[in-house]
């Protein structure tokens, strides 16, 4: 296992030798110490390697990720998994403003709570989180799913396009174009194996509703303009 | 963008390290404002005394001043010099007549704040540059806030550095930026309160002043500014024994805040909390939109 200590060396190197690594990686277990809130931890990795991260980072931890499983053992700033391609990043703490924001794929866990945006824009990145949401979270959001095992804020999944939310508590307000919609049984298969995926074992998809797109926002409709 | 410090201490075994650690914080946010800095220090009030922080360009403005006080006043006053600022201690009961008497007299100084805890230092520089120039980490005290300032809303000067006073052991630092503040200057002013500055916090830190005047506390002040301030701010207010944290409803800004049994603090973000005591055990958090945390003690 390869340890890179922050308190030590500098993000520079410790992202540089990161973006060394392909996938044939030999070396396939790092842990990074004294992240202490440092922005651009492990960004960029494009490997199969799995990385552990001993403390709370800033900014934009994870982001852009393919490939690899990174883990937080605190807290993680705005944008954590920010445009993650693949892979899986879990956040033991809380995560601030925007996580897995825009992320094209792969699966970002919060364990904690997550702040206001999650999601937001998101395109295909599966997101769950066991706490709450803060409010505007999958604005615009695309495709993927977002599940929530907690409650949700304000204006949740405004102009929402494909994108698939499932709640467990209580949702503050829907956003505009965002309306609870039916659990059909491949609802159910889905967000079981999402739990699943996410180590949540005891938690069941029946105890959750889905939201979605009412689909009028689409296209600009002049009877819609106070929706805009 | 900005930075924000903050440190109030629960436990008062911790005033000694006051300046050292709010100097630490502030050391983290250089990067997040550049271009000025400045905080303010709540020291331990003596009885019956005021401060008023001056600032002036040319410091050789302060010699003789205590002097001049007291021949044209019969006021008896002590004057501390750090660089560009300096501090004067005098009866509380003479603080309007001095106040009054510097602005006319000596217009080339600008004061910075007053109050009977209170001291304000701010200029344009590096952060840790105007950290220690003014001796930031020797300082004590309960409770203290810093600000690094990347300027938007006005120009680059020690005057549009925040904190900004505008009411007796108030201050008030920011980051965002407010779009309602020339209509609500002008309505404050025409309430007598007074500005010094274009700057858009600087209307935040009188709107908190002229609330209070009207009898609120710090919380009920601070939960006004939802309601009639209209833009982006991170807001952290101290009084002469209170601190106060409110976020707008959208909060874009980062926070992030701190709380054992020995202290309370905020940073815009955790990299100004990892030197705090016991930051591992610490109540980690993220204020929520458009609610109000105060403290008092």
């Amino acid at each position: 296992m390869r340890t890179i200590d922050l308190s030590k060396s500098s993000l520079r190197e410790l992202n540089e030798d990161l973006h060394r690594q392909n996938s044939g990686a030999n070396e396939s277990s790092w842990e990074i110490l004294n992240p202490r809130g440092a922005h651009a931890v492990a960004v960029g990795i494009d490997a199969p390697i799995s990385i552990n991260v001993k403390g709370s980072v800033g900014y934009y931890c994870a982001g852009m990720n393919k490939q690899a499983a990174v883990t937080v053992h605190g807290s993680a700033g705005p944008g954590v998994a920010e445009n993650m391609m693949s892979g899986r990043v879990v956040i033991k703490g809380d995560a601030s403003q925007y996580a897995g924001a825009t992320g094209r794929g792969g699966l970002l866990v919060i364990e904690g709570n997550a702040s206001s945006r999650c999601g937001i824009s998101m395109k295909g990145i599966d997101i769950v989180v066991k706490g709450n949401i803060g409010h505007m979270s999958a604005f615009m959001a695309q495709s993927g799913h977002l599940v929530v095992c907690g409650d949700a804020g304000d204006a949740l999944g405004d102009s929402i396009y494909e994108a698939k939310l499932f709640v467990r508590g209580s949702v503050k307000s829907l956003g505009s174009d965002c309306l609870e919609k039916e659990m059909r049984p491949e609802h159910h298969e889905t967000l079981t194996k999402l739990l699943k995926d996410a180590g949540l074992n005891g938690v069941k998809s029946n105890e959750f509703k889905r939201y979605g797109s009412a689909r009028k926002l689409y296209n600009f409709n002049i009877d819609n303009a106070d929706a805009y | 963008m900005c930075g924000i410090v903050g440190l109030f201490i629960k436990n008062q075994a911790l005033e000694p390290q006051l300046g050292s650690l709010v100097s630490k914080m502030l050391g983290t946010m250089c990067e997040r404002g550049p271009d000025s800095a400045g905080f303010a220090v709540y020291g331990t009030p003596s009885k019956g005394k005021s401060k008023i922080t001056l600032q002036s360009p040319e410091p050789t403005s302060f010699q003789g001043l205590p002097e001049r006080i007291k021949k044209e006043l019969g006021v008896a006053t002590d004057l501390t010099v750090k660089s560009s600022h300096a501090v004067l201690t005098l009866a509380s009961d003479k603080l309007e007549t001095v106040r009054d008497w510097l602005r006319t007299n000596v217009p080339q100084i600008r004061i910075m704040g007053a109050g009977e805890a209170i001291e304000i230092y701010k200029e344009v520089g590096y952060p840790t540059d105007v950290a220690n120039r003014f001796e930031l980490s020797k300082m004590t005290g309960s409770h203290a806030i810093g600000h690094t300032r990347m300027a938007t809303e006005s120009a680059v000067t020690t005057l549009g550095a925040h904190p900004f006073s505008t009411g007796p052991d108030q201050c008030l630092v920011h980051n965002g930026s407010l779009s309602n503040h020339a209509s609500l200057r002008r309505e404050l002013a025409r309430d007598g309160i007074r500005f010094e500055t274009e700057n858009d916090t600087e209307v935040a830190a009188a709107y908190i002043t002229w609330r209070m005047k009207q009898g609120l506390n710090l919380g009920d002040a601070l939960r006004g500014t939802i309601d009639d301030l209209d833009g982006f701010f991170n807001f952290v207010v101290g009084t002469k024994n209170g601190f106060g944290v409110v976020r707008d409803p959208i909060a874009c800004k980062p926070a992030v805040m701190a709380e054992t049994d020995d202290y309370v603090a905020f940073g815009s973000e955790y990299r100004a909390l990892v030197n705090l005591p016991d930051i591992d055990k610490a109540h980690v958090w993220e204020p929520e939109p458009a609610t109000v945390y105060f403290w008092e003690r």
